[in-house]
């Protein structure tokens, strides 16, 4: 049942990373996933010393509003200070994260919170932490809960705003002529990035959170040239991942959430190297034939 | 040399756009007839990019204000339509012809509805319109630049407006696919619809365009185009430079336009 439990919250947040990544990466924003995945932590940490607890609604909102602030402060050094975007990412989530690595030393003693868990998670405990309802009844583990939650609330996000979303990301500029405000669906986006990025942080960590906004999506965009097939693609990605990975992690005998993106990027490798419209063995195969036919004639 | 239109739908009334500070379009003041075909013609850095950006509120405007069918462009959003520059967008998306178009649709629906088979058979409609019904499933990286112009045109049409800003939609295409924009756009203002196109090309200019605005940084001219396509005009918004203007002109008398007195 242990194993079920893991690999089911871990393609939950999968999915969910993956869903909103496939707009990250379509947005050449990939980056600030990885930067809101980081600016978060100081948003944590000050939500946990006001709550002391580290399961709470009040965490979400503070990391929510710490990485759209990241967001903000992304396009104010880019827009207004005239800094590279990468320049501006940089600066941003760096100073963010430093200011949530100071606050967790200067609180230490009271911040049941350390850099490892923040950074790594361990998805191992996930059957561990069990929700035990009033009536004394075991209800399975949180992060479960929490899991299906966050991908429920992200589908429907991405349901309700999809138009507005793509239209926003394939063409801006037009997306505004037509009245529809590319900042609000920005920072809705980043929001939901936030959250998702925290409500998963407890199990797989701030740091891979990322390689599953990244690597699944990247994978299907190599694997599909049609938007929504790439969706779905990055879901089934995601669940074999989950499913490969804890196998993995079981047979090394080592970390669950590492062997999950460890498998994540060796089938971005397998499909950067196959992938029938992209790949680049198909690639050469064609151009060598191409090149054949050419050379034929004249033999 | 400035014409006021009979029957005004766009007006610039004393607009100035600046890039941090720096102003590139000055006090321009005009109105453009409904109805009519509307060459914007200038050098490049002239700043025509950034007029029809202004006018469709994607730039600040330092001062001054546009209005169109004598509204402020937020009441009229819908009726007004955006066709930029084809380099603006990132042709490797993953989507189709079909689903381009369809984006023309999203502003006559609401939040939550999704596109409907109507919507649909409007969206196919533009596409043959243009001539691209065969391509309706392609994925957009596999077109020629030619015909992801028209995709362009199609998405505009399938907005179905009445006032049509285009940035370059003639760039890069051949003569047969030239043609067969012009017709669209002919048949668009037969219609009453005004059509407003940035323009490079000075000999077709002379043929296409039913008025003219000649920008540099400053308004040169406006009006229709036996008033002001000529070579002094041209001159003074090319500062000197062209040397083959003389044709131009005899090219503009040529041209027969028995409707042209209308503006
Ligand atoms: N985003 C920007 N930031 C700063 N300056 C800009 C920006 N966009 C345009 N400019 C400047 O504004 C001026 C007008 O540019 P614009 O793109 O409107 O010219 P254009 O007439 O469309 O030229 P082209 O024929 O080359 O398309 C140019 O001098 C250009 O350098
Ligand atoms: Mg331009």
């Amino acid at each position: 049942m242990d194993a079920v439990y893991i690999i089911l919250t871990s393609s939950l947040f999968a999915i969910s990373c993956g869903l909103l990544g496939c707009f990250l990466i379509l947005r050449k924003m990939a980056m600030v996933g990885d930067a809101i995945s980081h600016a978060v932590l100081p948003g944590i940490v000050i939500a946990f010393l006001i709550t002391g607890t580290r399961d709470s609604f009040e965490m979400i909102i503070g990391a929510a509003l710490l990485g759209i602030l990241c967001t903000f402060l992304i396009e104010f050094f880019n827009k207004k200070a005239k800094l590279q975007t990468d320049a501006a990412i940089g600066v941003t989530f760096t100073s963010l994260f430093a200011l949530g690595v100071i606050l967790i030393s200067v609180f230490a003693g009271q911040v049941d919170l350390d850099q490892e868990c923040v950074l790594y998670g361990e998805i191992a405990y996930v059957p561990i932490d069990l929700w035990i309802s009033d009536s004394g009844q075991n209800m399975g583990p949180k992060a479960l809960y929490v899991s299906a939650l966050t991908l429920i609330v992200n589908i429907l996000f991405i349901r309700v705003g999809f138009k507005q979303l793509y239209l926003t990301t394939f063409d801006p500029a037009f997306a505004a002529t037509t009245g529809i405000s590319v900042a609000l669906w920005n920072y809705l986006l980043m929001g939901s990035v936030s959250m998702t990025t925290v409500a998963a942080f407890d199990s797989v960590g701030a740091i891979l959170v990322v390689a599953l906004l990244v690597a699944p999506p990247a994978t299907a965009y190599l694997l599909t040239d049609n938007f929504k097939k790439m969706m779905l693609i990055t879901c089934g990605i995601a669940i074999i991942i989950s499913i490969l990975g804890y196998y993995l992690a079981v047979l090394l005998d080592g970390s669950i959430a590492g062997a999950v993106v460890t498998v994540a990027g060796i089938l971005f490798g397998l499909a950067y190297l196959f992938s029938p419209s992209s790949g680049i063995l198909l690639k050469r195969i064609n151009q060598k034939k191409e090149a054949e036919k050419l050379a034929m004639p004249k033999v | 040399m400035k014409i006021e239109a009979k029957n005004p739908v766009v007006e610039f009334h004393d607009l100035t756009v600046s890039y941090h500070k720096k102003p590139v379009l000055w006090n321009i003041d005009m109105t453009l007839p409904q109805g009519a075909l509307i060459g914007i013609i200038g050098p490049n850095g002239a700043g025509k990019s950034t007029l029809i950006k202004a006018a469709m509120g994607l730039l600040p405007l330092g001062s001054g204000y546009v209005r169109m069918f004598d509204e402020a462009l937020d009441k009229v959003r819908h009726k007004v339509s955006y066709v930029p520059q084809r380099e603006t967008v990132d042709w490797d998306f993953p989507t189709s012809v079909l689903d381009v178009v369809m984006m023309g649709r999203y502003s006559k629906l609401g939040l939550l509805t999704r596109p409907r088979k109507a919507d649909k058979e409007m969206a196919m409609n533009c596409l043959r319109k243009v001539g691209m019904e065969a391509y309706t499933d392609r994925q957009i990286s596999q077109l020629s630049g030619g015909q992801q112009q028209r995709v362009f045109l199609a998405r505009a049409l399938a907005q179905e407006a009445d006032l049509y800003f285009m940035d370059e939609p003639f760039a890069g295409v051949d003569a047969a696919t030239e043609a067969a924009i012009l017709a669209i756009m002919q048949e668009m203002t037969a219609n009453g619809k005004t059509v407003i196109v940035v323009h490079h090309d000075l000999q077709s200019a002379a043929e296409f365009f039913d008025w003219i605005v000649l920008l540099n940084m400053r308004l040169v001219a406006s009006g229709p185009i036996d008033k002001v396509f000529n070579n002094d005009m041209l001159q003074e918004t090319y500062g000197g430079k062209l040397t083959v203007l003389a044709e131009v002109g005899e090219l503009v008398r040529k041209r027969q336009m028995p409707s042209r007195e209308k503006y």
